[in-house]
């Protein structure tokens, strides 16, 4: 088969990919348990460490873009390698909310107020097994995987609703709260923000395969709380 | 594969096989060209792409031996039915290397007209006016009409050849390899000068620049080579499809660089 570089390029990438979601899969857990165990200095380290998975996405996009700018790739070959380009995007801002969720830890400080630590670990769990398999899909070329992911994401959403309706209760309960429990809003945000971007890893990954542009996300970007309320 | 609809087709190919004597060289095509449209045929060498080119103005009845079955149609008309000199003056062809003859820019595009018995000097002056503006080669030799064609610059010839092919009033224009002899620069010129062409004429254009059919074509034919050699058509489509997401693993393949 002749391209074999070229063809050990791309799969340097895709291995690159890998770790670059592994690094996104840890920030995210370390930030909720930073979260739940009022950890600071934990927050601090995981806010520094992000800078790791900034540069890895950096690094990422610039040989991608040798590929696009020296082999010129066409068919499939441009297909994955587009999705790569959107997909390393999509891993580094999860990666920014992890840092979302370390900075608002240390904003919350040692505040004591109702937290609906269950139903956030819950919903972290849930989004790194996502990630975690939409990743595999991904680079496997996985159809059925990546048809069937995105259903998690309405359990990731009631979770989110479940959530901030337990925040904004605990609000209106006691109002001296408000500043530090609206910080509570940001992380759940993130949380479900990140199930949403496993879905878009999805639709990257049929796209690769059918060359097929499919919208899975069936909540809007916006806050899906507006619905309920 | 087969008849497409997309739009009006200028030929029509049904069936159509070629041979060099006992070597089959293509082997049942059917495919409609549209017309005003740019179509690039790609594939392995030894596929028979240029055959198939010179098919379309019977360039290939000068080999000894050959021969034909099915049938191409221009306009609906089956051209083994037409004079050949007749569809020569409808069916334009441009060749890899720039071939002017070694006479005066002028005279390189006044030969054709003047073969089909235009002879007022006043006429063939606008006929080489307005096919060197067509080429767009008209600002860089209008005041050195006199100059040999040879004198020009690889790029220029080429652009010459172009004029000579449009001054007898073509419908198609059948180009091989146009710009592989040229430089990058040259070569963006040729490709921008064909598709202000497409407006007035239907192009087909045989190339081995991948990135040449996916930038200058409208439709892509892709060919390749069976084992007894034949040439046959794998896929054809809108280009757009063809490079971004064909249907056939052969087609992926080959423009993936991984065969052919």
């Amino acid at each position: 088969m002749a391209r074999e570089i070229y063809n050990r390029k791309i799969q340097q990438i895709k291995d690159e990919i890998l770790l670059l979601g592994s690094m996104v899969e840890q920030a995210t857990l370390d930030s909720v348990l930073a979260f739940k165990q009022k950890d600071l200095e934990a927050a601090k380290i995981i806010i520094e460490e992000d800078q790791a998975i900034n540069d890895k996405r950096f690094a990422i996009e610039n040989a991608i873009m040798i590929l696009f700018a020296t082999q010129q790739p066409l068919g499939h070959d441009l297909r994955l390698l587009s999705a790569m380009f959107l997909v390393s995007n999509e891993l580094e801002r999860m990666g920014d909310y992890a840092k979302g969720i370390a900075n608002n830890t240390i904003r919350l400080g040692k505040a004591d107020i109702p937290i609906p630590v269950r139903d956030i670990e819950k919903m972290a769990d849930l989004g790194v097994s996502m990630l975690h398999r939409a990743l595999s899909a991904f680079v496997n070329e996985n159809m059925e995987m990546a048809i069937k992911i995105p259903d998690e994401d309405d359990l990731v959403d009631d979770l989110f609703n479940k959530s901030y309706r337990a925040i904004i209760n605990a609000m209106i309960a006691n109002p001296s709260i408000i500043d530090e429990a609206s910080f509570l809003l940001w992380v759940v945000h993130n949380l479900e923000r990140f199930a949403d971007r496993t879905v878009n890893i999805c639709e990257r990954t049929i796209f690769i395969i059918s060359g097929e542009l499919l919208e899975m996300d069936r909540t809007d970007d916006e806050l899906p709380y507006a619905k309920d309320s | 594969m087969g008849k497409n609809n997309n739009g009006k087709s200028k030929i029509s190919v049904t069936n159509f096989s070629f041979y060099y004597g006992k070597f089959q060289a293509l082997r049942d095509i059917t495919i409609d060209l549209p017309a005003n449209k740019i179509t690039s045929i790609i594939g392995p060498s030894g596929c028979g792409k240029s055959t198939f080119l010179r098919s379309f103005n019977r360039m290939n009845d000068l080999i000894p031996l050959t021969h034909t079955t099915g049938k191409i149609e221009i306009d609906e008309k089956n051209i083994y039915e037409t004079d050949v000199v007749e569809l020569r003056k409808r069916v334009g062809m441009v060749f890899q290397r720039p071939n002017p003859f070694p006479k005066s820019i002028f005279e390189n595009i006044a030969f054709g007209p003047r073969t089909h018995g235009i002879r007022d000097k006043q006429v063939l002056n606008k006929i080489v006016e307005k096919s060197l503006r067509q080429a767009v080669l008209w600002d860089e030799v209008k005041d050195n009409v006199n100059k040999s064609g040879l004198a020009l610059s690889g790029g220029q010839q080429q652009r010459l050849c172009i004029a000579r092919a449009l001054a007898v009033e073509p419908e198609v224009i059948l180009m091989d390899e146009p710009a592989s002899a040229l430089d990058p620069i040259a070569t963006l010129k040729i490709e921008d000068l064909i598709h202000q062409l497409k407006e007035k004429y239907t192009i087909v254009i045989v190339t081995h620049n991948m990135q040449q059919a996916a930038r200058a074509s409208d439709f892509t034919l892709f060919f390749n080579m069976a084992e007894d050699r034949a040439g046959y058509l794998v896929e054809s489509g809108e280009t757009v499809t063809i490079f971004t997401n064909p249907r056939e693993e052969l087609t992926e393949q080959y423009i993936s660089g991984r065969f052919g």
